[in-house]
């Protein structure tokens, strides 16, 4: 089976209407533009996602309380003695890495989550999965006391795990629509978070600890956390993009794609365990995100077509650059505090949410 | 489906929902009665009618008529009005689990209470800035998805959307307390009885007394023909774009004046009206039967969250979360092997 699928998957075409046509535009044609097969145009695309992902790493670096220049970023990084050293290696670093690694996690989480529940609207957050770690995670800071990354993110991963299969169960199977998926996902959130702040209610102490942690934040991120989370993020980001192949044929059918040699059971069931460690390790260093892994499946899907051979890795560059973007524009925007970037996030891409349910023809009733 | 004609009038009712509507009414009153008679001067249920009907001691008049009354008719008065809210907003978006507190008007509510929290005002400046919240969320809900064209599923998108949204500004709003205020932010975000009186109680009476003839006589009837389709609504002569704005309106009132009173208790908006579609088995959005079980559902939980533990009361929110939350996963169960999800 040395052939990529033959066509472009049906189901996800939905997805490419994002854009709508201006009034002067022609109108769009059935049959992808050319240029955007050519691998050697992707290549090209995904440098340039890389070269934006630098560019904001290094924004996230430089802004904040105190401004500073990109020579002083440098020394900072570089050399214990400047003035910057302290600001630079242990406040900015970690949130940036952290920025890093999160979204890339919810980014690809979001992706693979629409591929094989064949649905625009799945993301970790409106399915509450981020609300199922979040909720075991209160537990853990409620009634066992637990406090910090090393005791949470047990915790957060048998939550996301729990949901993630509830989810599957629900979503997984035919004949779910956009609609009624994320409906389902949104009264579990409600469910989720009203237990999140009943735990919050019975204890002070969990309450002072939670309510900055429920908001979503890279700013208590040091380097420890991100060492913590390290191997579950990235052992999730390498099942996923191998994962990516058998999702395209998957995304023909069962029968499809048991013909093209791929295992629907196995490849679902790798799904979720993708989907577990991604979701729980994000949402362990810094909270539930929410829109992160919807929105920008569905930007880069614009760019790279359905094929996830290409999407997931585009979606790994390119959800940082959205959750550092945010982040940073949280830091500018909160002077002299800061607006946390969950906050960011849902304000962002809530309005964009709104625009791709009601705006463009992705979600069909 | 029964009908008794009386000369020229003639009222149609199911047995079943009228017998399940006045069943969830008695209900309501009896564990109104065991709930009045309860707490730290207990009383028998017989000494509690007696007390009602004007034959208590003066202490006993006090007690009850002054502290235990309030509480109980306002958790009556909250329940019936989530009920009808949540029986309506399923109605309207055509699914069982469309209901205010997952399309973001509850949240909305919240955010205009919080704001209030961390500015800093009166009891009664949080219970309008509910109000307001409640309403803008719902002005804006119909903005994005009525604006063109009135679909149940966009309206549910677009709720969940504006219900993310806001979610997060409320948390965000929550860190911007002090821890004090933070606490009391989360009490009434979990909705609860604790000190509810007369002043709560009353603009909610109102709300209720004006708004139940319009929902149940003025619009209850085309309702149901709206399930047989907008088109054939809209052919049998049922103005649909007119009677949804109207309903929309009257839901998201409904739901911001009673989370006004007590805090958006969760899930009464949601499970109410399943639990009387279940019971009474009849087609349609049941109104009136779903309002007496919600003021008999509500009143239940706030008894359990009374004396579950001695000593210690829980906010009615925490109740009703717990329940409506394993209610909602065996609903999520059953509608899905149902082909309904």
């Amino acid at each position: 089976m040395s052939t990529a699928p033959p066509s472009i998957p049906t189901t996800q075409e939905p997805a490419l209407s994002v854009i709508e046509p201006s009034p002067t535009a022609p109108a769009p044609t059935a049959t992808p533009p050319p240029r955007r097969g050519r691998p050697a145009a992707r290549l090209a695309g995904l440098l340039a996602a890389f070269l934006l992902l630098v560019a904001v790493v290094a924004v996230s670096l430089a802004v904040g309380a105190k401004q500073l220049t990109l020579a002083e970023v440098w020394q900072g990084l570089v050399d214990p003695d400047s003035p910057a050293h302290a600001v630079v290696r242990q406040m900015r670093l970690p949130r940036t890495l952290l920025g890093l690694l999160a979204g890339a996690a919810l980014g690809v989480a979001g992706a693979v989550m629409q591929a094989v529940t064949r649905n625009p609207l799945a993301d970790p957050g409106l399915l509450g999965i981020n609300a199922g770690a979040s909720a075991a995670v209160a537990t853990a800071a409620g009634f066992f006391g637990v406090a910090g990354v090393d005791g949470y993110i047990w915790f957060a991963l048998a939550g996301a795990a729990a949901v993630t299969a509830l989810v599957y169960a629900v979503g997984g199977g035919r004949g779910a629509t956009p609609a009624r998926l994320a409906l389902a996902g949104a009264a579990l959130n409600a469910a989720l978070y009203s237990y999140v702040s009943a735990v919050m209610l019975l204890d002070a102490a969990s309450l002072e600890k939670m309510r900055f942690w429920t908001v979503g934040s890279l700013a208590s991120a040091d380097l420890a956390t991100v060492v913590r989370v390290l191997p579950f993020a990235a052992a999730g980001l390498v099942i996923a993009l191998a994962a990516a192949r058998p999702l395209n044929a998957l995304a023909l059918g069962d029968d499809q794609a048991r013909a093209l040699g791929a295992r629907p059971a196995a490849v679902r069931a790798a799904v979720v365990v993708t989907v577990t460690l991604l979701c729980g390790a994000a949402t362990a260093a810094c909270g539930p995100l929410v829109f992160v892994g919807l929105l920008v499946p569905h930007l880069v899907r614009v760019l790279t077509g359905p094929d996830l051979r290409w999407l997931l890795p585009a979606c790994a560059l390119l959800a940082p650059v959205l959750l550092l973007g945010a982040d940073v524009a949280g830091r500018v925007l909160g002077r002299p505090g800061e607006i946390q970037v969950g906050i960011m996030t849902a304000v962002l891409g809530g309005p964009l949410f709104l625009h791709l349910v009601t705006r463009t023809r992705a979600v069909r009733s | 489906m029964t009908v008794v004609r009386v000369r020229h009038w003639s009222v149609r009712f199911r047995t079943r929902a009228l017998l399940v509507g006045l069943g969830c009414v008695l209900a309501a009153l009896a564990l109104g009665v065991l709930s009045v008679g309860g707490g730290d001067y207990p009383m028998s249920p017989a000494d509690v009618l007696r007390t009602l009907t004007g034959g208590g001691t003066p202490a006993e008049d006090f007690i009850i008529g002054e502290l235990r009354l309030p509480r109980l008719v306002t958790a009556l008065l909250v329940g019936a009005a989530l009920a009808l809210g949540g029986a309506v907003f399923q109605a309207l978006v055509r699914n069982p689990l469309g209901s205010p507190d997952i399309l973001g008007v509850t949240q909305g509510a919240a955010t205009g209470a919080l704001i209030v929290v961390v500015v800093g005002g009166s009891t009664l400046a949080l219970a309008g800035a509910a109000v307001v919240g409640g309403l803008a969320t719902g002005l804006l809900l119909w903005a994005v998805a009525w604006a063109r064209g009135a679909h149940g599923h966009r309206l549910i998108l677009a709720g969940i959307g504006v219900a993310a949204i806001l979610t997060g500004v409320n948390g965000w709003l929550l860190t911007r307390g002090q821890l004090m205020d933070a606490a009391r932010a989360v009490l009434w975000l979990t909705g609860s009885l604790d000190g509810r009186g007369w002043a709560q109680a009353v603009p909610l009476a109102a709300t209720l007394a004006v708004l139940v003839p319009v929902v149940l006589f003025g619009c209850g009837p085309a309702l149901r023909m709206t399930e047989l389709g907008d088109d054939t609504a809209a052919a049998l002569g049922v103005p649909v774009r007119g009677l949804r704005t109207v309903l929309l309106v009257a839901a998201v009132l409904l739901v911001s004046v009673a989370a006004a009173a007590a805090g958006p208790v969760n899930f009464v908006a949601l499970t109410a009206p399943h639990l009387t579609r279940r019971l009474t088995r009849a087609p349609g959005p049941n109104l009136a039967a779903a309002m007496a079980l919600g003021a008999a559902l509500l009143v239940a939980a706030d008894l359990v969250a009374q004396r579950a533990f001695t000593g210690h009361q829980l906010p009615v929110g925490v109740v009703t979360g717990a329940l409506g939350g394993g209610y909602l996963v065996w609903l999520l169960a059953t509608e899905r092997k149902a082909g309904r999800l």
